[in-house]
This record gives C-alpha cells, structure tokens and sequence, in this order.
C-alpha cells in the first residue's frame, strides 16, 4: 500500500469517526447523564453512577428530589392524546387529500397554502392569540383544547403526504375498476386505498410523533391542568438534568421506531412498484 | 351481440371541440377503428362511450339501450387501457376474478372463467404472478383478459399496443385480431398508426379534427381515399397539383403544374377544377426495354434522386419533373442515384382529389 493510500483511508476515518460523533454524540450525552449520580465539574465523566433517577421516573422508586415524579401518568396521557389526534386528523386528512390529489377544486393550492400556515408562522404569537379564544369557549386547560391544538399543528403533515400519496397512485387503476363494475365508492376501498396505505400509514406516524413532541401549543393552551411528557420534561430540565434526559430518551424512543418502521414500508413501496 | 350507436356527439373543452357533432354506428359483432392524428379527437369519443368523459350534447346507444346517462360500472363495456391499468396489488387471478366477484358469481364459475380467459389470451399458468413479474406484453395480454373475461356488450380498446415495442407490436395486431374473429364482440380500437389499423378492423373511421372524414373498410380507405388528409394519412403518399383537362366517367385527366398529363380515378370533378394526384409508392413500376408510349398512359421519365437500401427492398426518391416521388423496387436490379429511368404509374390506381 503506498503512502497516498493510506493517508486517504485515515482520512475517511476520521471523517466517519466526526460524523458518528456528531450524530451521536448528543445521545450518548443524554444517556450518560441519565444514569449519572453525581456529576460535578470538572470531571469528564460522572464520579458515581446509577439507575436511580430511572426508576424515579418509572415510579419504582420514591424520592425528595425536586421534581422527580412518576412520569408515568405524564407518558400514558401523551399516549391517549397522540391516538386521538391521529384518529381525527387523519379522518380529515384523508378525504381532503385525496379531494386535493383528484379534483380541480377551486383555489385548491390556496388550501393546500392555508394548511400550511399554522407551521410557517412564529408558534408564541398563534398560540397567545389561540390561548385568548380558548379561555373565552372554555377550552383553555382542557384535554380538548390540547387535542385541537396538536390536530392544527399536524395537519400539514396529514393534508400534505396523503395527498402526495394519492396523485402517485394512477386514476387509470381506479377507471380499471369501474369498467369491470366496481362503483366509485368500491373502487376508492378496494383499489385506492389499499395501494395509498403505505403512504397514509407514514402520514400518520408523522402526525403521532407531532403530537407526542408537541410543546409550545400544549405549553400555551394546557397549563396547568394538562402534562403531557414535553411539559415534564420542561419542569425538570432546569435544575434536574439527570431526570430531564431519561424523560427525553423515553421520548426519542418512539421516534426512532416510527422512523425505522416508515423507512422500511416506503422502502418496500419502490420495491414492490406502482402499475 | 348489438350495436353501438353515437348520435350527433359533441364534447367540447372551452373553446375547443373535441368532439365535433359526431354520428356513427358500429354494426354487431364489427371492429371499428378510430384512426387519425393526436388531438383529432379519438381517444374523447372512446372515453365518452365509455362514460368517462360527460357529453355536451348527443347520446349514445348500445342495442335499444340508451346509455349517454349512465354511469362507467352499468354500461356493460370492457375497457383494455393504453398502460395496461392492472392493480399491481393484485395477482393476475385476482385482477381477472375482480369484475366477476362484483357480480356474485360463485367461486367455482369464477374459477372456470378466469382459466377460460387466460387461455384465449395464451397465460394459462400465470395466475398467481403479480403485474411487476410480468413482460409488457403479457401485462397488455392480462388486460384484455381482464375486459373479456366479463362477455362486456361492447370491447373498447384505447391505443393498447402503444406503449409495446415494434416486434411485439406487430406480433399482438395478428392475434389481438384472431381474438376478435374468435369472439365477435362488437369493438372499438383507437390508434394512430395506419398499419395497426388495417390489419385488424373490419372498418376504419378516420378522424381529424373531431370529426370522422372517412369511414369505409381497409381497402377502400386506402385504395379510395375521400379527400387529401385520408391519403395523406394512409401509406406514403406523395401529392402532385394541377387542373382537371378532361372527364369520363370516372377516368380523369390532369395537366399538372410542372406540364404533365396524368390520367386516374376521380369522382365528382368538373373540367378545369384544381386537384391533387396522389401516388403511392406501389403505384409506381419501373419499365425496362422498350415501350410504346403513344399507346401507353401515365408512362414518365424521372431521376432518381435517391436510393436507400433497406434490407428487402430499394427505397427510391424519384424526381419527376421537380415532383418528388417515393418508390420501391427490388434489390436485384437495383438503380443507382442520379440514373434516369422510366416509369409507369397504372390509372386505376391513382386517386385524383380535389386539391
């Protein structure tokens, strides 16, 4: 091997070694701190180790430490919320992408536009504005009143990728359908659907990931009677690193199996190939 | 088997006529083709028989039955698409067993039919390959299955060999025709290529512009084109102007502008009227040795301005008196460019229209 060679092959190294780093290394950040006892500086890495604020978090243990609570409730909560918002957002998503995807609506990419808004904007302004009208209709502090807001801001998420999905899929296969006598209504289930379902699948795993994150608005509009797992991990994250990083790995955790599972159904869709 | 009727169909868009106060009528059991060049119109009118695109005015009747108001999946129409349209979630059997679950046929007689088409359409054994397994052809072949399987009133067929390369497309003219000849559904073929259209259709309808120009079998179309367009549409046609000189009967003569006579067929012409010869490539013989020419008509000299070898045959470029001509001979014998020769252009072949 030639001097050249081995220069380029330590090079790409260390390159590689810098991006695992970089993607990485705030992981591995969170995690040590998640099981650090004691930390003080200037040490490099904690002095004392354990899982104690683990199961601090997990209720398994009882502590007098501030703000070390049961994050249990806060994560089920999160939980029922997220599948309800995916449940009605995608009840509006899906018709009102594929009516997008199919007809000439009128001022129809001015809807599409509008969907987008609420994420194009700064969110504290929206969200002060919204917390006004909320308190007015009794909304403010209300589960609901969460539900909607986290519905507003996935929508975008909803409205876009399905219908993207259903422009991909050829009205060809659905005018197949009907000459061999499928109605409209047939055809949209039987044909439509199914091939649309790996993209509305992503579609909602996109609106459920928004919803579980979501901060600012259930910041805003919850407070103080609804705690959702962002907002513990707000409350601690000040003065408690340690209980704020096992809260935020319990909260990447789906993010990473969503993402994993979305890669590999899309990754099938081109595989398998639209007619 | 019935009928198709289209009775003064319009269909426009904006300002545009698509299709243009169109009426025909496609006799039972009949293949009808609708030739003609992209936008005149074909493609509309097969999509407004069936029931895709909602007419302006006129109706459409298969048999007694008036159909113009009904919807796609109750007008009893098999439709083969240009891309072929199978559901790629589905395997052949079950792209082909769709329409007849819709209708509630027993599994048994589902069974039965879907073997009965994949064999008229020679993919016995592919029942359970899905569409992305399949070759071009053999998906185009699932598709008219797929139409057939259901005994449709009426077979409409939109450009399906299209998107099939040369060899193949040749191939599947011949046994799309065999089929039709098998089965004697009354059909509608759409296409732009003249070939296609004449090996296959008991009729031809050419189109242009939203309207039908011509409709007449194969021979006629081709061998009597009505105006200029359908002889240009149809083979190689070359066109050369001048003024009817004399009429008898149906023999006319024409003194070209380049100062020639010509004598063909032509209907409804007057002494003195502007005309167009047309001449085709077959039309045209070479003359070798020597000829009278006070008793021969249509016999020219011409210069080959052109000869291209193009494996079983010459194709020439003749020159005659500044009118260029297209020509074929043999590869014996061939002429070489820029020789003079003699060439004879039979009458009866030769249509004269009004220019």
């Amino acid at each position: 091997m030639s001097l050249k060679r081995i220069l380029v092959i330590a090079a790409e190294l260390m390159l590689l070694l810098v991006m695992f780093l970089i993607i990485f290394g705030p992981m591995m950040s969170l995690f040590i701190w998640s099981i650090a006892i004691r930390w003080y500086w200037p040490a490099t890495l904690p002095q004392e180790i354990g899982f104690d604020y683990w199961r601090q978090a997990l209720g398994l243990q009882k502590s007098l430490a501030i703000g070390a609570v049961s994050i249990l409730p806060a994560f089920f909560l999160s939980l029922t919320i997220a599948v309800i918002v995916v449940g009605l957002a995608m009840l509006i998503a899906i018709p009102a992408g594929y009516a997008l995807a199919k007809y000439k609506i009128p001022f129809g990419s001015v809807i599409m536009f509008l969907f987008l808004m609420p994420n194009a904007f700064p969110q504290q302004p929206i969200f002060v504005n919204l917390l006004r009208i909320f308190t007015r209709i009794g909304l403010a502090g209300t589960i609901p009143g969460v539900i909607l807001v986290h519905i507003l801001v996935g929508m975008v998420f909803g409205v876009w990728i399905t219908s993207a999905t259903f422009r991909a899929i050829p009205t060809h296969l659905e005018e197949a359908a009907r000459s061999v006598g499928a109605s409209k209504t047939r055809a949209f289930f039987r044909i439509t659907l199914p091939l649309a379902a790996p993209g509305i699948l992503a579609s909602a795993v996109f609106v459920f990931i928004t919803s579980l994150d979501e901060f600012t608005g259930t910041f805003f509009i919850g407070l103080p009677f609804v705690n959702t797992l962002p907002m513990t991990l707000y409350s601690s994250s000040g003065y408690n690193m340690q209980f704020a990083s096992v809260i935020a790995i319990i909260l990447l955790i789906p993010s990473i199996l969503f993402m994993t599972l979305i890669q590999r159904v899309l990754r099938a869709e081109y595989v398998g190939g639209m007619g | 088997m019935p009928n198709l009727i289209l009775d003064h169909v319009v269909k426009n868009y904006g300002k545009l006529r698509a299709v243009d106060d169109l009426s025909l009528e496609v006799q039972d059991g009949e293949l009808l083709t609708l030739l003609g060049p992209s936008g005149c119109g074909k493609t509309t009118t097969l999509r407004a028989v069936s029931g895709f695109v909602a007419l302006n005015s006129g109706r459409i009747f298969i048999g007694d039955r008036n159909i113009t108001d009904i919807p796609p999946e109750r007008r009893g129409i098999g439709l083969v698409f240009q891309n072929y349209a199978l559901w790629p979630h589905m395997t052949v059997f079950q792209n082909l067993a769709f329409g007849l679950q819709l209708k509630k046929l027993p599994k048994q007689a589902i069974q039965k039919k879907v073997e009965e088409g994949l064999s008229t359409v020679k993919l016995t054994g592919f029942e359970d390959r899905y569409p992305r397994q399949l070759s071009g052809g053999q998906q185009q072949r699932v598709a008219l299955a797929r139409a057939l399987v259901l005994e449709p009133d009426i077979l409409l067929l939109d450009e399906p060999l299209s998107n099939l390369d040369a060899l193949l497309r040749e191939q599947m003219r011949f046994e799309i025709a065999q089929i039709h000849k098998q089965l004697g559904i009354t059909s509608i073929y759409v296409t732009h290529d003249q070939t296609e259209a004449m090996v296959i259709s008991d009729r031809i309808a050419v189109m242009d512009q939203g309207q039908v120009v011509q409709i007449d079998t194969p021979l006629e179309v081709y061998s009597s084109p009505s105006n200029k367009f359908v002889a240009g549409f149809m083979g190689t046609t070359a066109f050369i102007h001048g003024r009817v000189s004399d009429v008898a009967g149906e023999r006319v003569t024409v003194q070209t502008d380049s100062g020639l006579s010509i004598v063909g067929k032509g209907k409804h012409l007057a002494v003195g009227e502007e005309v167009d010869v047309a001449i085709r490539p077959e039309n045209i013989k070479f003359l070798t040795g020597p000829v009278d020419t006070r008793e021969q008509q249509n016999v020219f000299e011409a210069r080959v301005s052109r000869a291209s070898f193009v494996g079983e045959l010459v194709d020439y470029q003749l020159d005659l008196k500044g009118s260029l001509l297209r020509a074929k001979g043999e590869t014996v014998n061939a002429v070489i460019e820029g020789a003079t020769i003699r060439i004879k252009i039979e009458p009866g072949q030769l249509s004269i229209l009004k220019g």
